[in-house]
């Protein structure tokens, strides 16, 4: 396993330099290719930059760490594809400012990881470059839709990876391929240059393989921007702290006969693990969590099909060379453009949007929505922390849900949740299955606890080599 | 089974101006009715004493001072444009 601490260390001691610390990432990458997890190499750039540390003319507290960013987030080096026909040759005029932020501290992208188009899935099956495999089984998914920065992570190509997570997309995949995943609590870290899908809860978040490093990089990322309204101001300070004992809930409804044994099983070992450690851990209830799948793919396509209506050919991305009028760019360009999964979202969201659904499917959700949120709070009011596992099952088969989009949905029923109530949720690598498949479970906190969260995953992170 | 028919499908697509052939009609039909039956669970909850939450973590619309500052640039932004001519974005005539 390979830490941002070690990295650091040998650049520091000399043992190597920030262009052999590239070169050699680069090289894992190259090795590594069949697992499909990255769909560009920014060589170029990253050895530009990686000359700039050596020569003591970029510092910062990731100096010299290379890292890869999901292709979703805008970053110069290589087209910014989003893993769509859409957006294929779309070459960024600017960068996200969480890549930015990264950058300034001395991090050095190194490439582009796949992903479900625009962001949409459970798997990375649905991306226009075809999907990533499972870092610990390749007949399995990766996850998604983050599935190749979680892949890159596990397989220690870099020690950390930029992910964005609406509704799982960092959580699930963590769990699938055994790393960190954070989505911190919504308006953490800036959304501004990264290709949106639903605004009300897209989170930037990352992978990595401990708690610390999963915190430090937060802490760079984190910060009120600008460019993002709904951006919070600064909170989180990046590091891990001693804890003291914690009143830790099980949700009940997670754990249920649905979820596979193995999972449960894990996640059970977890709060015995936290017990030990001191920490009280009880069952709790939240019914309302049953309802969240059915809120959440509501809510998300509706704003899915606002934000993806500013893809119409005319200004970047895909244009139809069949379209003769204005109308046939539009609509001829986002058939060619978008993905089966893409449309199928849009077509949703323009349904329970429009006249005479609007109030039974839309209005209602987002009522739901309060409820849930009302229901965590209350838990909140005494319990420090929530614990349920991050996905019902480990990794499943490539192909096996493709056919059932209903089905690849319900893969985000543990995740959902937090999402749709902005809470900060983690994915902390816990155990495997009979068969060495990774199992996560999730740590949710109330707004703004992602520090706690970390800490608490790091009081009982068995040490790692 | 939520009853979808193809005709309300090709509104839909319609709506969110893409073009589905025969075959996508189809499969969508299908698929979103199995979609619209499951999200309509939420009808059975009782919601009338709460409002719906839009956003979560509001923190007020944000004012800066209005200042000039620089920005990408005419020339950048064109070359995005998949037909661009005389400064300006391109289309097909619009009738």
């Amino acid at each position: 396993m390979i830490t941002i601490g070690h990295i650091l260390s040998r650049i520091k001691s000399g043992e190597s330099s920030a262009v052999q610390e590239v070169e050699a990432a680069l090289e894992r990458a190259k090795a590594h290719a069949s697992y499909h997890a990255l769909l560009e190499l920014t060589p170029e750039r990253a050895l530009e930059r990686a000359k700039l540390v050596d020569e003591g003319a970029l510092t910062g507290k990731l100096a010299g760490v290379p890292f890869v960013v999901k292709d979703n987030f805008l970053a110069f080096g290589a087209p910014t594809t989003a893993a769509s026909n859409m957006l294929r040759n779309f070459d960024a005029p600017y960068q996200a400012t969480v890549v930015e932020k990264l950058e300034q501290e001395g991090a050095i992208c190194i490439g582009k990881s796949n992903l479900d188009a625009f962001a949409h899935g459970g798997s990375t099956e649905n991306s226009a470059f075809g999907p990533t495999n499972n870092a610990i089984d390749t007949t399995r998914v990766a996850g998604g839709s983050s599935g190749g920065s979680a892949v890159v992570t596990a397989l220690d190509i870099v020690p950390f990876a930029l992910g964005s997570d609406t509704g799982g997309s960092i959580r699930q995949p963590a769990s699938f391929n055994g790393v960190y995943g954070i989505k911190p609590t919504y308006g953490t870290a800036s959304r501004y240059g990264v290709v949106a899908m639903a605004s009300s809860t897209d989170t930037m978040g990352c992978f990595a393989h401990t708690a610390e490093d999963t915190a430090l990089v937060m802490g760079v990322m984190a910060g009120r921007d600008s460019k993002d309204m709904t951006s919070l101001p600064d909170f989180f300070d990046g590091s891990i702290h001693p804890m003291n004992p914690m009143k830790i809930g099980i949700i009940k409804e997670t754990m249920d006969n649905s979820v596979d044994e193995s999972v449960r099983a894990v996640t059970n070992t977890y709060a015995d693990t936290l017990r030990a450690a001191g920490h009280t851990v009880e069952e709790v209830s939240l019914p309302i969590v049953n309802h969240a799948l059915a809120m959440y793919y509501i809510i998300i396509p509706a704003e899915v099909s606002s934000n993806l209506a500013r893809y119409d050919g005319v200004r970047y991305g895909h244009r139809s060379e069949a379209a003769k009028t204005l109308a046939e760019v539009y609509s001829l360009s986002r058939a060619e453009g978008f993905m089966s999964e893409n449309k199928r979202r849009i077509l949703i969201g323009s349904f329970v949007l429009s006249q005479g659904f609007f109030d039974a499917y839309y209005l209602q959700a987002q009522k739901a929505r309060t409820l849930l949120i009302q229901g965590f709070e209350k838990l909140f009011e005494t319990y420090d922390a929530l614990l349920t596992p991050t996905a019902a099952a480990p990794a499943f088969k490539l192909g096996e849900n493709t056919e059932d989009p209903l089905k690849m949905y319900m893969t985000d029923v543990m995740t959902v949740p937090a999402s749709l109530a902005g809470l900060p949720a983690i994915s902390v690598p816990a155990g495997t299955n009979e068969q060495g498949l990774p199992i996560g479970v999730q740590l949710v906190g109330p707004l703004q606890s992602d520090n706690t969260l970390l800490s608490l995953a790091a009081s009982v992170e068995e040490p790692r080599s | 089974m939520t009853h979808i028919t193809a005709s309300v499908v090709q509104q839909l697509a319609a709506l969110s101006a893409i073009s589905l052939d025969d075959n996508e009609v189809e499969s969508m039909r299908q698929e979103l009715g199995k979609i619209f039956e499951y999200i309509a669970q939420l009808q059975e909850l009782d919601t009338s004493a709460v409002e719906p939450t839009y956003q979560v973590g509001w923190v007020g619309t944000a004012m800066r001072s209005d200042e000039v500052a620089e920005s990408l640039g005419r020339e950048k932004l064109l070359s995005l444009a998949p037909s661009a001519k005389d400064n300006q974005i391109k289309v097909p005539k619009v009738l």
